[in-house]
Formats: structure tokens, C-alpha cells, sequence
């Protein structure tokens, strides 16, 4: 161990200590000093290690020009495993990995408190090698480009998963655990995943971990299974009719990738796995899509405090201070969730006791986080505002504080993704998948809704139709071999 | 607590993930130029630059596409430096090249625009791959060619001038270090058999010789549109000729009602004005046939773009000197830029000769520029 290494490791314990101290309660960490390209491939990839996709390769190079350019520049990246994983630029001065340690284990905190994340699985890091190892090996054993249009298809349509089922069954209804089991395949119910293994199976993808629990979970069955796929959807009414009462209950299905997965009439096994594979990884990732705000916030108001604790020299204050403004600088168009994050969490500080933060940080999520505690007096000193588009011209719309809280809970709603449901598996009569646009004031993007159809087609092996509203109409678009065409229902 | 934390460093060097699959991205972004190159040659930034080996192409690179919301419809929530007052104006729309499928994301944060990039080289590379001179026929060469020595050959006995000093330090070499008894000077002599001399033979050289008619209408009736159809063709096949064939001949003939010789230069800027015969040219193509391009020794590409509105009187003449211009070339491009849905008189005229070195294009859009070229160089 070098130096260098030996007084960051110092460091960091220190830094660990003033925190704990502070009430900071976190996983451990291993910190790993990285250049510049790992970090960035890290930050592309989500993961030190994840399959191969050339959409990867494209973030990759993003930020590696912005980071050449001098645009941008991340300080540190962390993986929300138990341990906890911290990548550190390599060439961060020591002031700077001081901010980044405290940063780090102030979202590590987060990560192991917040009930959002209590369904990670903590070894996430193992699982997506093996994820990437057996996509490798489809490569090999179907050819590279089959299996990039599989995973181009099933990417687009990653965020359409159900993530609250898997937020934790103490935080559901009863009853909405059969419900979020529509179909049943067998007996008890079907895993897909290779990771199965039996009665005490935690894989994310394991179809009935998320609603019940305590039972055996069975390799699917492969000959019932290819039964299944020559007639398609003979078990999927027989099931729904026997359920008639709880397809009342909820007749739209959330969880689109699952749908596929289970019954796509066209998809092999592999592919199967594939779609497996990415809604296990797409559940991993959600909580840090739906937490960015009040997470980045959290660390950032937290490393804040820690640095004050710290003995720090003149010089390191100064270095600190800019540093930190940096972090925090207002985007003007958008928002800079680490300003939003940390200014509401600074103004919490200011009328609560410290318990009640770090109650919120357990029980609230970005859009409980807004729509909770973002008020009149942060909307003026923060000068927020909606804005929209009229001719050509960007413009101001509203400066109301209740008009932008209530506009920036509605972005946060799903992520930001549009809520696409699943209506019907056997579409009249004909196999074809039947999907639903919750729509909730806001039209699609035609042009990236036809294009991802044909994917969705692709995967179904079908016709799809999807019916949104465009305009105010009802609108059914419908793909079938690749071929759009539209109608609108009288 | 000491163990929880541990600080540790790792050899990335290795670690070229990120770089694979950058190269797989960027595979499929040519791909995607291969499907767009109609638009793409056509694209004015290209052609002004004039081949500028540095020039770069912006292109969208490929879309993830996803169910997303239309941002343009959408309301969104920004931050200020100061308080904003409603209706005030933050942005125009920024009006991008064409290209970018549907709604300009113009001011969209983290949307990707333009980041891909291709040169002018990548491009023409692309291009030039499926493009050939067709009918190019070897044996036409100078009577005369003149024979060049190549050095491919070592032998043993030859002209002190051409001795081989590398080999034959290295025949000393290895005979002394074969010899049994060990020189302890350990000089290294040089003895006649090791003597090693490079040797030629003379090869014919054989250079295949080409030579392109470009002419041109620069007649009043060319418009804008006529006139950048016709040099974005002899744009990217100039180029291409250059690039592909080392002794190929470019003249360049520009005419209305009577024809000339231009230099390129003048050829690629300059309009005239005035009527149209096209006839003029195919005499004056003839008559340079004859006098410097034997078809015997040369293979010889006339290629004619014109909006086909011809004087009407000329048609005959003008296809029976075509007539005779086919017989004597390799291949023979004429080209029509028109956008109404008839074709000229010319152009009917032309389409009794069957022979099908005769390739005839009509270009109605910018995009079919390509297939123009593929048609005739192909």
C-alpha cells in the first residue's frame, strides 16, 4: 500500500467516524481508486461489470467526451451493494476525496435505510457478472446480432415493470398479492431465472418471490411449458377464467416485461432469460431513479456537515468551498437534483429535529419528497417555474408554487416514464398483445412510440396494439411484421 | 470499525469494455449511414467544404427508443437566477439540420444530438465501396508501355553495382560461424562466394488508362435545383475516380447551345446562360475521342447531366452522335434532373438506343443523387 492509500484509508476511517457519530448508519464500503476511463465505463454501465450492449458504448463515450472536453466531471461513483462499492477518480485531491467519502457514506446510508431500496439484492454486483457471463454465451451459442435485437426489443421497454411489487409486502394490501399475480403457470409458481434454486430463492426475476412467500419455488417445466407455447394463451384463459374475481379486481397487468416473459408465443428460452435478466437489473436500478433527488440531496447536505466537523486547513476550506458551489449550481434548464435535494433538506434542518430527517430519509421517495415538503418559501428562494412550449418559442408558463410542485410530482409520477399496461394476451381471439397508455394529460412521442412497437412486436411474436390518446382522441396504433398502422375507435 | 474500510487500487488498463462496445455503437452508426447516404452526399456542408479531408458530418447518432413522453407538449419545471415573470421568453426552438427525425429536441436536457460523428474520409470510404468503373478493360493500354525494373530477385553472381551488402555480411557470417576451426581474430572476411547480388526483372507496366467525359448543361434553364443535382454527381465522382484509379483522366465539358472545354474550377462554379444543344457536346466528345482518347488504347466514360430541355429540332442529331458515342466508349451516363413526373423529349429520344452501355438516370430529389451514382458507376 502506498501513501498515498494509506492516508486516504486513514482518512476514510475517519471520516466513517465522524459520521456514525453524527448518526449516519451505513453498509461497509470499499473504496477503490479508479482512472478516469474505469469510472466512466462504471458510470455508463451502472455496474463495474455488465453485459455488453452497444447503447453502453454510447453513454460511454458521452461522458468520456464531456469528461475530455472538460464539461463534466464525476467525482465518485457508488454501488449499492452490502458491502458497498466507492469508485474514486483517480487524480481527486485529497480535499476532494474528503467531500466525496463524506458524500459517500451519507448515500450509503440512504441506500441501506431507505425502505425503497430494502428489496435490492445486496450482492448485485455478482449477479450482474453472471448476467453478463450468460449473455455472453448466448452470443456464442445464437450469434451476436440475435441477440442484440433481442436485447435492443426488451431495453426499450425496461422501465415497464412492476416496481412496487417489489418495494416489500408489508408495505401492500393483502389481497393485492394474488391480484399481482395474474396468471399462474403450474403449480405454485414458475421461476425463470437460472438462479433458481428452490424453496429458498430470492432471485428478483423469480416470478413469485414478489407476492408470495414461502413457497417451493420449481424450475419451470419445460415440457408444459413448450405445450404452453404451441397453443397459446389455452392456459392463460383457462387461468383468468378461474380467476375470474380477481381479473375484475385488476384487469390491467403493470408489469409488461413479466407479460412477455411468461407469454410471448414466439420467444426461446434464452430470450426468455434475457427478458429475465434485464427486468431483474431494470427493479435494481429503479429505486435510484425514483430517490435521485432526496439521495443526491441527502449526501450532499450531509457531506456539508461532515467537512464542518473536520479540522480543515484554510486552503482546504477555500478548495471545499468552491467544490461544493460546484455540486450545488442551478441548471436552468431542468433542475440540478443535487441544489433541489440539498436545499430541502437544509430547510428541514432548519424546522426539525435531526430524528425526523432521518425518518423521512427511510420512509420517503422523490416524489413524496416534493410533494411533502416542497413549499411556497423554496419555490421563491430557489426561483422555480414551469415552462412549455408556445410556437416556437420556449416559455414561462407559471410561477405559482403550488402550480410547480404539483408539475414536478407529476414528472416524478413513474419515474417519468409513461404507465403502459397490459390489457389483453389474446387479442381478438388472434394471440395478439392488447396494451393500454394510462394516459394522465400528456401525449407520447409518436415517432419513438412506433418505432418502440416494432420492437415490442418483435418480442411478442404477434400483432400488438396500443391505444393512447393523441390530441385528445383516442388513438389505436397497431403493429403487426414490423408495420405500423393507426385507427381511431368511433 | 478499522475493517470495514478498505482503500484499494487495481490495474484498469485492461479494462476495455467501454471501448468495444463505443466500437460496436459506432458500427451501427455506419450501418445507418449506409441506409442515409442519398441524404447525406447531397448535404450542402459537404459539398461546399470541397472534399476537406478534416470536414465532419454530424450525425444523430442511434436512438434508444422507448415509450416517452412528447417533450414538446409536456410542461416542464426549470430553476431561475432570479425571479420570472409568466410569458417571458427563454429559448427559440433551435433549428436543426435535416435529419432529425420528428420534433427538434432542440433545449432537452440529456437527449443526445449530433454526438456521433463521421468524417468526410469515413464517408467517401462508405460511398466508393459499392462504386466502380464498369467495363474497365485491361488490355487498352499505351502501345508503348514503358517496362519497370523491379528488384525481386538475389543470385549469386550479378554486377559488383548491385551487390547486396546486408546478405552478404550475413553469408560471411554464417559460413564463418559453420567453419570448424574458430577464427579467434573474429573478423569477419568477406570471400567471393559470399557474395550476394540483387537482381531485376523487367515488368511490363501494366496501367490501365481511363478517361471521363464530365459535361454539363450550364444552360439558362438550369436552376438552382438542376445545377447542385449535377455537381453534387461530379462532386463525389471526381472524387471517387481519384481516390480508386491512379490513371484516370478528368475533362470537363460544359455547354449550351455550343460546347467548350472548362477547367474544374470553372466547371463546378461558374452558370452560363442561354439555350440548350445538347448535340454540341456529343460532337464536341467526339471530336476529343477522336483527336486524344483512341478507343483502342483508352477506356473512355462519357457522362452528360442536363435537365433534358433540349431544342427540339436537335433530338435526332443529337442521338445519332450518341448513338456513335456508345459504340465507343466503355459505359455512357446520362443524367436527368427533373421534377415533373414526364420526361423530356431527349430523354424519349435516347430510350430507342438499347444498348445497354447506355445508362440512363432521371434525379427528381436530392436523395437520388446515390442511386445515380451507382447506376452509372456501377
Amino acid at each position: 500500500m502506498d501513501n498515498e492509500m494509506r492516508a486516504l484509508s486513514t482518512i476514510a476511517q475517519d471520516i466513517a467516524q465522524v459520521a456514525r457519530g453524527m448518526g449516519l448508519d451505513f453498509y461497509p464500503v470499499n473504496f477503490e481508486i479508479v482512472p478516469a476511463e474505469a469510472l466512466y465505463t462504471f458510470g455508463a454501465y451502472g455496474m463495474p461489470v455488465r453485459f455488453t450492449h452497444w447503447s453502453f458504448g454510447k453513454a460511454f463515450y458521452r461522458m468520456k467526451t464531456q469528461y475530455d472536453l472538460n464539461l463534466s466531471r464525476i467525482y465518485e461513483l457508488v454501488i449499492n451493494t452490502n458491502p458497498a462499492y466507492a469508485f474514486l477518480l483517480e487524480g481527486n485531491r485529497l480535499i476532494q476525496n474528503k467531500l466525496v467519502i463524506g458524500h459517500v457514506y451519507a448515500h450509503v446510508d440512504f441506500f441501506k435505510n431507505n425502505r425503497y431500496f430494502s428489496r435490492t439484492p445486496k450482492d448485485m454486483i455478482e449477479r450482474m457478472a453472471s448476467h453478463a457471463e450468460k449473455i455472453h454465451e448466448y452470443e456464442l451459442r445464437y450469434g451476436r446480432e440475435k441477440v442484440e435485437r433481442t436485447l435492443d426489443a426488451v431495453l426499450a421497454i425496461q422501465e415497464h415493470v412492476d416496481y412496487r411489487s417489489h418495494i416489500g409486502i408489508h408495505c401492500k394490501p393483502v389481497n393485492e398479492a394474488k391480484v399481482n399475480q395474474p396468471v399462474k403457470l403450474g403449480e405454485g409458481h414458475t421461476c425463470l431465472s437460472d438462479s433458481c434454486s428452490g424453496n429458498s430463492c430470492s432471485s428478483n426475476s423469480c416470478v413469485g418471490n414478489s407476492s408470495i412467500k414461502g413457497q417451493s419455488c420449481v424450475k419451470p417445466q419445460m415440457k408444459n411449458r413448450k405445450k404452453r407455447a404451441s397453443i397459446p394463451y389455452e392456459d392463460l384463459w383457462r387461468d383468468l377464467l378461474e380467476d375470474d374475481h380477481e381479473l375484475a379486481l385488476q384487469p390491467e397487468y403493470e408489469d409488461l416485461l413479466l407479460y412477455i416473459m411468461m407469454f410471448a408465443p414466439g420467444l426461446e428460452d434464452w430470450q426468455r432469460d434475457i427478458v429475465s435478466i434485464v427486468r431483474e437489473e431494470s427493479l435494481y436500478f429503479y429505486p435510484q431513479i425514483e430517490t435521485k433527488i432526496i439521495n443526491e440531496g441527502w449526501a450532499t447536505f450531509w457531506h456539508a456537515r461532515i467537512m464542518h466537523e473536520l479540522d480543515l486547513t484554510e486552503a482546504e476550506s477555500f478548495d471545499f468551498a468552491i467544490m461544493h458551489s460546484q455540486v450545488v449550481q442551478p441548471s436552468r434548464m431542468g433542475l440540478n437534483p443535487y441544489y433541489l435535494g440539498a436545499k430541502i433538506w437544509e430547510y428541514l434542518a432548519k424546522v426539525k429535529p435531526l430524528d425526523d430527517l432521518f425518518e423521512l430519509r427511510e420512509t420517503e421517495n422523490d416524489l413524496s419528497f416534493i410533494r411533502n415538503h416542497l413549499n411556497r418559501d423554496l419555490v421563491e428562494e430557489l426561483n422555480l417555474f414551469n415552462f412549455r412550449k408556445v410556437g416556437a418559442q420556449w416559455q414561462v408558463s407559471e410561477i405559482e408554487w403550488e402550480k410547480v410542485r404539483d408539475n414536478l410530482v407529476q414528472q416524478l409520477v413513474n419515474g417519468g416514464h409513461p404507465s403502459i399496461v397490459v390489457l389483453e394476451g389474446d387479442y381478438e381471439g388472434k394471440g395478439g398483445l392488447y396494451l393500454k397508455h394510462r394516459h394522465e394529460g400528456v401525449d407520447l412521442d409518436i415517432v419513438y412510440l412506433e418505432k418502440t412497437l416494432t420492437l415490442v412486436q418483435f418480442l411478442w411474436g404477434k400483432s400488438v396494439s396500443f391505444e393512447t390518446i393523441v390530441d385528445t382522441k383516442k388513438v389505436i396504433f397497431e403493429c403487426y411484421n414490423g408495420l405500423i398502422s393507426r385507427r381511431q375507435p368511433s | 470499525m478499522a475493517d470495514d474500510i478498505i482503500v484499494s487500487r487495481d490495474d484498469w488498463s485492461l479494462h476495455r469494455k467501454g471501448y468495444l462496445d463505443q466500437t460496436r455503437h459506432k458500427e451501427k452508426v455506419e450501418e445507418v449511414i449506409k441506409q442515409q447516404m442519398g441524404d447525406l452526399i447531397v448535404d450542402e456542408s459537404i459539398i461546399l467544404t470541397d472534399g476537406k479531408k478534416n470536414t465532419k458530418i454530424p450525425m444523430r447518432s442511434l436512438e434508444e427508443f422507448r415509450f416517452r413522453y412528447d417533450f414538446n407538449k409536456k410542461n416542464h419545471t426549470g430553476q431561475g437566477t432570479k425571479k420570472m415573470v409568466p410569458g417571458e421568453i427563454m429559448g427559440r426552438e433551435q433549428v436543426k439540420g435535416k435529419g432529425a427525425a420528428g420534433s427538434g429536441a432542440g433545449e432537452e436536457p440529456g437527449i443526445d444530438i449530433y454526438e456521433a460523428e463521421v468524417t468526410y474520409e469515413d464517408l467517401a470510404k462508405i460511398l466508393f465501396e459499392e462504386l466502380k468503373l464498369p467495363n474497365l478493360d485491361d488490355k487498352k493500354r499505351p502501345l508503348i508501355a514503358h517496362d519497370r525494373p523491379e528488384f525481386n530477385d538475389v543470385r549469386k553472381k550479378g554486377l559488383m553495382a548491385n551487390v547486396d551488402k546486408k546478405r552478404t555480411l550475413l553469408e560471411s557470417i554464417k559460413r564463418q560461424a559453420f567453419s570448424q576451426k574458430q577464427n579467434k581474430e573474429a573478423r569477419v572476411r568477406i570471400s567471393p562466394e559470399d557474395l550476394r547480388f540483387k537482381t531485376w526483372e523487367t515488368r511490363p507496366n501494366f496501367e490501365t488508362n481511363a478517361v471521363i467525359l464530365a459535361m454539363m448543361d450550364t444552360s439558362g434553364s438550369m436552376g438552382q435545383f438542376e445545377k447542385y443535382i449535377s455537381r453534387s454527381f461530379f462532386f463525389w465522382m471526381v472524387r471517387f475516380l481519384r481516390l480508386k484509379y491512379e490513371n484516370v483522366e478528368i475533362r470537363f465539358l460544359a455547354h449550351h447551345t455550343e460546347a467548350k472545354e472548362v477547367t474544374e474550377e470553372e466547371f463546378f462554379t461558374r452558370g452560363e446562360s442561354g439555350g440548350t444543344r445538347c448535340s454540341s457536346v456529343y460532337q464536341y466528345a467526339l471530336d476529343l475521342i477522336d483527336r486524344e482518347y483512341p478507343p483502342v488504347h483508352y477506356n473512355v466514360y462519357p457522362v452528360h447531366f442536363t435537365d433534358g430541355d433540349n431544342i427540339g429540332s436537335d433530338n435526332t442529331r443529337a442521338m445519332s452522335l450518341m448513338k456513335r458515342l456508345v459504340e465507343v466508349s466503355q459505359v455512357v451516363g446520362y443524367g436527368e434532373i427533373l421534377r415533373t413526373h414526364y420526361s423530356s423529349t431527349l430523354m424519349s429520344t435516347l430510350k430507342r438506343i438499347t444498348d445497354p452501355k447506355l445508362r440512363l438516370v432521371t434525379i427528381r430529389d436530392r436523395n437520388e443523387v446515390y442511386a445515380a451514382l451507382k447506376t452509372v458507376f456501377s
